[in-house]
């Protein structure tokens, strides 16, 4: 089965092409980040304009990567949520009216679905069940996942997103947006044990984050440090460096945490941040420590991405679900009230862990 | 920052007039979220309060009615705010707390209540201005004491 998947739930325009016996045959990603730079971030309505003006170009350049058409389409799967309404739509009415057009079935995608199934479009996929840390700009999550649709919520942030917090101390600092990877650059020249920050919530029990004091922290010692309200770079580099250290070493722990009390041994790390490398090395530790695997998509799939979307979806199109002829969206979707299925749309022969 | 959410919480409730529109001004890590969390939290709304930074509007229903909670900082222009319908958020009853009110200037009308919040370092200050009949009514009813 040959699925389109289409991605528009924020600001980036993906398309991906999956086929349930060769795997993944081709994908394009066009990201909105220098539109939305001079804003110092996404704008909901010029979010929607811009993936009207992109999405009919990649899927012409997708197709024509694969050498097929779109009559050699099986299916379409594309984001129905959760994310912008306006996005959302983009996605939503020309995935459903070309299904429609071509007579092949359609299927609406959770998009955090796709980021906890992004890991199996690699050549080395977790077995069922793992833990995934799930964190970007907009969500901090720890889910435990026993299977496609078998999904419990261990813990999340209780105000900012881990993603959200670098972003904020990254603009405090001055830094251009998007703040989180220049932070992390910037964090590569400074000294992470200058300044002790918090690492919030992890002197009790449970798996929810707090990332918001950090904030005050991050703002408070720009405070000490400037002079005359200049920052001078080593204390840049230096502030960058605890603020990182203290994000990820919480988010390790909790995870630790997370495989401690469910004695799941696989872990895998999904969402824009998952690209962080620092992030990765910690929690590597971790579940070496723990004697467990870690498991990420590659940096590209961390983020936003029509593949995702193409294999979450063909795992559903197999399954038999099949969405009707209403353009549905649903910008708030909790992931808990998603169907369970048992059909995993991937190749055979493909390595498991 | 949560005593005081608290008084306005009572204030609120007192007033007899749970609707309106509610301003909150002050830089990155002033405690607008914090504010906010405080006051959905002591109007009866029992679950996390989360940033609407990224998803711009967060919606709480507690007993006093509906809580609608922006924030405006990703807000490229003012006009954004028909595409996000804000009208129909700004509805009689619907308690509207507006973080970054003023990347929402022309579009918002008159909030009844301006809250503005000084970062101090160690301390914060606040600064409360009815600017309706809605926000004056809401000052008077402020109680005495610091609610427990």
């Amino acid at each position: 089965m040959r699925v389109l998947g289409l991605e528009t739930s924020c600001d980036e325009t993906g398309i991906a092409l999956y086929d349930t016996e060769r795997g993944l045959l081709a994908h394009r990603i066009y990201s909105q980040i220098a539109l939305h730079a001079e804003y110092g971030g996404v704008v909901p309505e010029l979010a929607s304009r811009d993936h009207v003006r992109k999405a009919l170009p990649l899927i012409h350049e997708t197709l024509n990567e694969a050498g097929l058409t779109v009559k050699d389409l099986d299916g379409i799967a594309y984001t129905s949520g959760p994310g912008l309404v306006g996005a959302l739509l983009v996605g939503a009415c020309l995935g459903r009216s070309l299904a429609w057009a071509l007579g092949v079935p359609s299927v609406g995608v959770h998009h955090m679905e796709g980021h906890l199934l992004a890991p199996m479009l690699e050549d080395t996929a977790p077995d069922f069940p793992f833990i995934a840390l799930l964190v970007s700009g907009g969500h901090t999550q720890l889910v435990r996942v026993d299977g496609i649709g078998r999904y419990e919520l261990l813990g999340e942030s209780l105000d900012d997103a881990a993603g959200e917090a670098f972003d904020k101390a990254a603009k405090m600092m001055g830094l251009p947006y998007p703040g989180g990877p220049a932070l992390s650059k910037l964090a590569d020249s400074g000294d992470a044990t200058r300044f002790r920050f918090p690492r919030p919530m992890t002197d009790r029990p449970g798996l929810d984050f707090s990332f918001s004091g950090l904030k005050t922290q991050v703002r408070t010692t720009i405070l000490d440090c400037a002079v005359e309200g200049v920052l001078a770079d080593q204390d840049k580099a230096d502030i960058a460096a605890c603020f990182q250290a203290a994000v990820v070493d919480t988010l390790a722990i909790k995870c630790k945490r997370a495989m401690q009390q469910t004695g799941v041994k696989r872990l895998i790390i999904a969402g824009g941040v998952g690209a962080n490398r620092r992030l990765r090395e910690q929690l590597q530790q971790t579940a070496e420590s723990l004697k467990g695997q870690v498991f990420y998509p590659r940096p590209q799939f961390c983020t936003d991405n029509g593949a995702m979307i193409a294999f979450a979806g063909a795992c559903r199109l197999l399954a038999g679900s099949a969405a009707d002829l209403a353009v549905a969206v649903v910008p708030r979707w909790p992931m808990t009230e998603l169907a369970p299925v048992d059909t995993l749309a991937r190749p055979q022969g493909q390595q498991h862990g | 920052m949560l005593a005081l959410a608290a008084q306005m919480a009572a204030a609120l409730s007192r007033s007899g007039q749970s609707g309106g529109l509610i301003f909150l001004e002050g830089t990155l890590g002033a405690g607008k979220t914090t504010f906010s969390r405080g006051l959905i939290h002591a109007l009866g709304y029992q679950g996390a309060v989360k940033s609407p930074t990224y998803t711009l509007v967060e919606d709480y229903t507690c007993q006093l009615g509906r809580i609608c909670h922006f924030d405006l900082y990703r807000l490229g222009d003012p006009e954004e705010l028909e595409f996000m319908g804000i009208r129909d958020y700004l509805d009689d009853g619907v308690l509207c707390l507006i973080e970054w009110p003023d990347k929402g200037r022309g579009v918002l009308p008159e909030a009844d209540l301006e809250i503005r919040i000084e970062d101090l370092g160690d301390s914060r200050e606040l600064a409360l201005i009815a600017r309706t009949a809605t926000g004056q009514a809401w000052l008077a009813a402020w109680p005495e004491e610091p609610a427990s």
